[in-house]
């Protein structure tokens, strides 16, 4: 709802999502840039940005990766420019050698990262836990609890990066980005800051001297933080018992209290400013507390860091957390973790719960959508590895089609590090054929990896002719995490069209051999495949093909798909269900009653792909302009 | 502002990724945000390629803020797309005050139509989903919203069943009118077409 972004309409209260409080406390920031890379669960911030940029009179750009976002708004900065950079946790390790050299060399214009770290891995290869980088990096950090402190941290953030010339990041939590609550809107500013002239002698640069004056402006920020409105203290004034939350922590614990009997004798400490800590607030508690139990997504971090107190000014307290046990040391916090915690911290007896079953339910696994490029592009590889003597070894890469690796993509690929890594991981495979290894060597990335990371790999991997074939995915998206443009496209964050860069053209600057071909196209697409990984050299395939969710949206004539049930045999046939069961796309069902197969009207999007397929021709299709 | 029959409201809306589950969610949530509650919501779709179980809390209070995940045996109302997920989500959140509404049209695992596992059977599903709350209503949102012509309105269907439930924090006129301000042209007369289905299918 953008309307709920660009009101002037304070204190009025909305529904927001995390994500949308961000972009709103921006804009009462009155940023003039803004820049990111899509990662879940942050992705939705900065294509809202992009949708007001032109309203709000501010610049928003889809970076072709975290390291150009987060180095345009230093440059920004170096202006006087307020500007925002978004990233995902992996984002932010991304830009980790920027962000480091930033925080040495400081900032003029207020610089604030948004980092979103993704407990138990919702939409990630890894859970990752953001404070240990703004610990190592001595940069600030907020963490907010609920929607409302979202969008309030966000102004506070930049006051605190302006006045100690220092880069903070805000992190978030997936629970936070993806939730929603009520928030009450502040003013937008009526006019917009000025840009600073650069004078001559101006400079914002990262050398040694700088390491004390870093140091120093860390303790600045923690006298600040000492009296931060984001720190609140409920409870006796010297508990016994007390647990120090952050984040998402906070309002699980304040829950679990109020279900356990609102305990009279336990304090809660519930920290914003996550780093530097806020010592002498926190030391005013522990000095009378006999245990404490932190309460903090992913790592054991407000733990240790009270450990580590505790043993600098030798209190006899109890430690309980993540680390020590009492709260589940991996996935997210939720009240089903957090409220036996307390319960067993506190010595309340739990609330009782009906008994229920405890035979296991069937579990879901992931699959490509309904008329996905990449499957077909994974059942042609297979097919075209089942023609080698030997196997080949196949690398993955960062994408919707990390599902390969599973059932959904014919257990597609074996090795995968890190986006971008395909092509590194695959070229040093490809030298070690002059070492007795003749296996061929395929790796993948799609179009908007392509230009985030693979481009520098695929310049050293072409430069020393490894044996190799990368293909490329090109379904003309980000699709994963939204339908981000990319240089690739031809269109920007703010919606501009411009000129788009033609991967081929790249590549074959490159001195690749570039081929391309249609994975729908299954059995011309093997064959082609199949000759390209008996070439030596480096070669490039690029699979062009929209996502599927795109090419639905975009289709102007109406397919109806269905299977001719005297034509299918069934179990009959020999073919093993291939649809169902080999091809695998949720448009493809059985019916279990009659032992044939059917089309599941609900979930197919009408690529046609399985009529192509099946052995007997029963699939059919049926094409007719919409109404 | 209506007394709450419950303070916090609890609501677990749950399915499989792209059904729709999120949008009906986010209508609950801003119906009642504009009733001037204290509302949270939260979404897991982690799962949202097809196929994963997905659901979201809407969770409502006069005056109290609340986490975005309600607690385990803490819904006062289910709503489910599949009779599989709705059971799973009916062991961890129901009591035995809960009411749920359902489609009971399955929506087999990739497991299952692989060969690897087999299916529940439907009818032990039905009892033990009944066996878990005060009461269990079957809607046929899935097939109301393919009569209609969109298998996406099925979400609608099951919140036109919801808003007719006792003790429901929305009545279908509520409800009705969130609809009517969020959609425009077709897709609003198809809306409006399933959501009646649906609150009739309830009554039935």
């Amino acid at each position: 709802m953008d309307w709920t972004l660009t009101t002037n309409a304070p204190g009025k209260t909305v529904l927001m999502q995390g994500n949308e409080a961000i972009v709103r406390g921006a804009v009462e920031s009155g940023i003039h840039f803004a820049a990111s890379y899509p990662g879940s669960p942050s992705s939705q911030i900065l294509g809202m940005l992009g949708k007001i940029a032109k309203e709000r009179n501010f610049y928003a750009q889809w970076a072709t990766n975290e390291i150009c976002a987060f180095q345009a708004c230093l440059g920004t900065s170096f202006a006087g420019a307020r500007s925002i950079c978004i990233v995902k946790q992996n984002g932010l390790l991304c830009i980790g050698d920027a962000l480091f050299c930033a925080a040495q060399h400081g900032i003029k214009g207020g610089v604030v990262v948004v980092t979103s770290d993704d407990p138990s891995a919702h939409s990630s290869t890894n859970e990752f836990d953001s404070r240990h980088m703004a610990l190592s990096a001595s940069i600030p950090m907020l963490e907010p609890t609920d929607m409302q402190e979202a969008k309030d941290m966000v102004p506070y953030a930049f006051e605190i990066s302006e006045r100690t010339k220092q880069v903070v990041i805000i992190r978030l939590t997936t629970r936070v980005c993806h939730g929603r609550g009520s928030v009450a809107l502040g003013p937008l500013p009526e006019v917009q800051r000025k840009l600073d002239v650069v004078d001559e002698w101006d400079r914002m640069v990262c050398v040694s001297f700088r390491h004390q004056v870093m140091l120093d402006t860390l303790e600045a920020v923690r006298d600040l933080f000492e009296e931060s409105p984001y720190n609140h203290y409920t409870g006796p004034e010297h508990p016994e018992k007390l647990i120090v939350a952050g984040g998402t922590g906070c309002l699980y614990t304040k829950e679990a209290l109020h279900l356990l009997g609102d305990p009279a004798d336990v304090g809660l400490l519930q920290l914003g400013t996550i780093w530097p800590l806020p010592e002498k607030m926190l030391l005013e508690k522990l000095r009378t507390a006999k245990s404490v139990l932190a309460v903090e997504e992913v790592d054991p971090f407000l733990e240790d860091a009270i450990l580590k107190l505790a043993g600098r000014e030798h209190l006899d307290l109890q430690v309980f957390g993540r680390n020590e046990g009492t709260i589940n040391r991996v996935n997210e916090l939720d009240p089903d973790h957090v409220l036996p915690a307390v319960s067993a911290f506190t010595g309340l007896p739990m609330p009782p719960r009906q008994k229920t079953s405890d035979v296991p339910l069937l579990t879901r696994d992931l699959n490509f959508c309904a008329g996905c490029p990449h499957r077909a592009t994974f059942f042609v590889l297979k097919q075209a590895m089942r023609r080698e003597k030997v196997p080949g070894v196949v690398v993955g890469d960062i994408g919707c089609y990390y599902m390969a690796g599973s059932e959904a993509g014919q257990y597609g690929w074996q090795v995968n590090n890190c986006m971008g890594s395909g092509i590194n991981v695959a070229e040093g495979l490809g030298q070690l054929s002059a070492y007795g290894m003749d296996q061929p060597v395929v790796t993948m990335c799609g179009d908007s990896t392509f230009f985030h990371t693979v481009l520098p790999g695929l310049c050293n991997a072409s430069y020393h002719n490894s044996n190799m074939l990368l293909i490329v995915l090109d379904n003309s998206a980000t699709a994963m995490t939204g339908f981000q443009p990319h240089p690739g496209t031809g269109l920007t964050a703010m919606g501009d069209e411009v000129k788009p860069m033609s991967i081929r053209a790249i590549c074959e600057a490159m001195n690749c051999t570039v081929e391309e071909a249609d994975p729908f196209e299954i059995e011309e697409t093997t064959d082609l495949l199949s000759g390209l990984m008996k070439r030596p050299g480096l070669k490039v395939l690029i699979m062009k093909q929209p996502c599927a969710t795109l090419m639905a949206k975009s289709r102007t004539e109406k397919v109806t798909v269905w299977v001719d049930q005297d034509k299918c045999l069934g179990d009959g046939c020999g073919c093993d269900r291939f649809c169902s069961r080999v091809w695998g796309c949720p448009g493809n069902s059985w019916d279990f009653k009659a032992g044939k197969a059917v089309i599941d009207p609900v979930s197919c999007v009408g690529c046609g792909v399985c009529a192509k397929l099946c052995p007997q021709g029963a699939i059919q299709v049926k094409k007719e302009a919409r109404v | 502002m209506k007394q709450l029959m419950y303070d916090p409201l609890n609501i677990v809306i749950c399915g499989i990724g792209g059904q729709g589950n999120v949008l009906a969610a986010e209508l609950v949530a801003s119906a009642m945000n504009d009733l001037e509650y204290r509302v949270a919501e939260g979404e897991t779709y982690g799962a949202a390629q097809r196929g994963g179980s997905v659901m979201s809390h809407v969770r409502v209070s006069a005056d109290t803020d609340l986490g975005v995940l309600i607690p385990a045996g803490e819904a006062h109302f289910i709503i489910g797309f599949e009779p599989l997920e709705t059971l799973r989500i009916a062991r961890r959140y129901a009591n035995p005050e809960t009411k749920i509404i359902y489609d009971p049209r399955p929506v087999y695992p990739q497991s299952v139509l692989r060969g690897r596992t087999v299916y529940p059977d439907l009818d032990d599903l039905k009892a033990e989903i009944a066996s878990l709350c005060s009461k269990a209503i079957e809607v046929p949102a899935a097939d109301i919203a393919l009569e209609c012509g969109d298998s996406r309105a099925a979400n609608i269907a099951l919140l036109g069943a919801f808003s007719c439930l006792e003790g429901a924090p929305l009545n279908t006129k509520e409800l009705e009118e969130t609809i009517a301000q969020r959609f425009k042209g077709a897709v609003l007369a198809l809306n409006q077409k399933v959501f009646a289905m649906g609150c009739e299918a309830a009554k039935r």
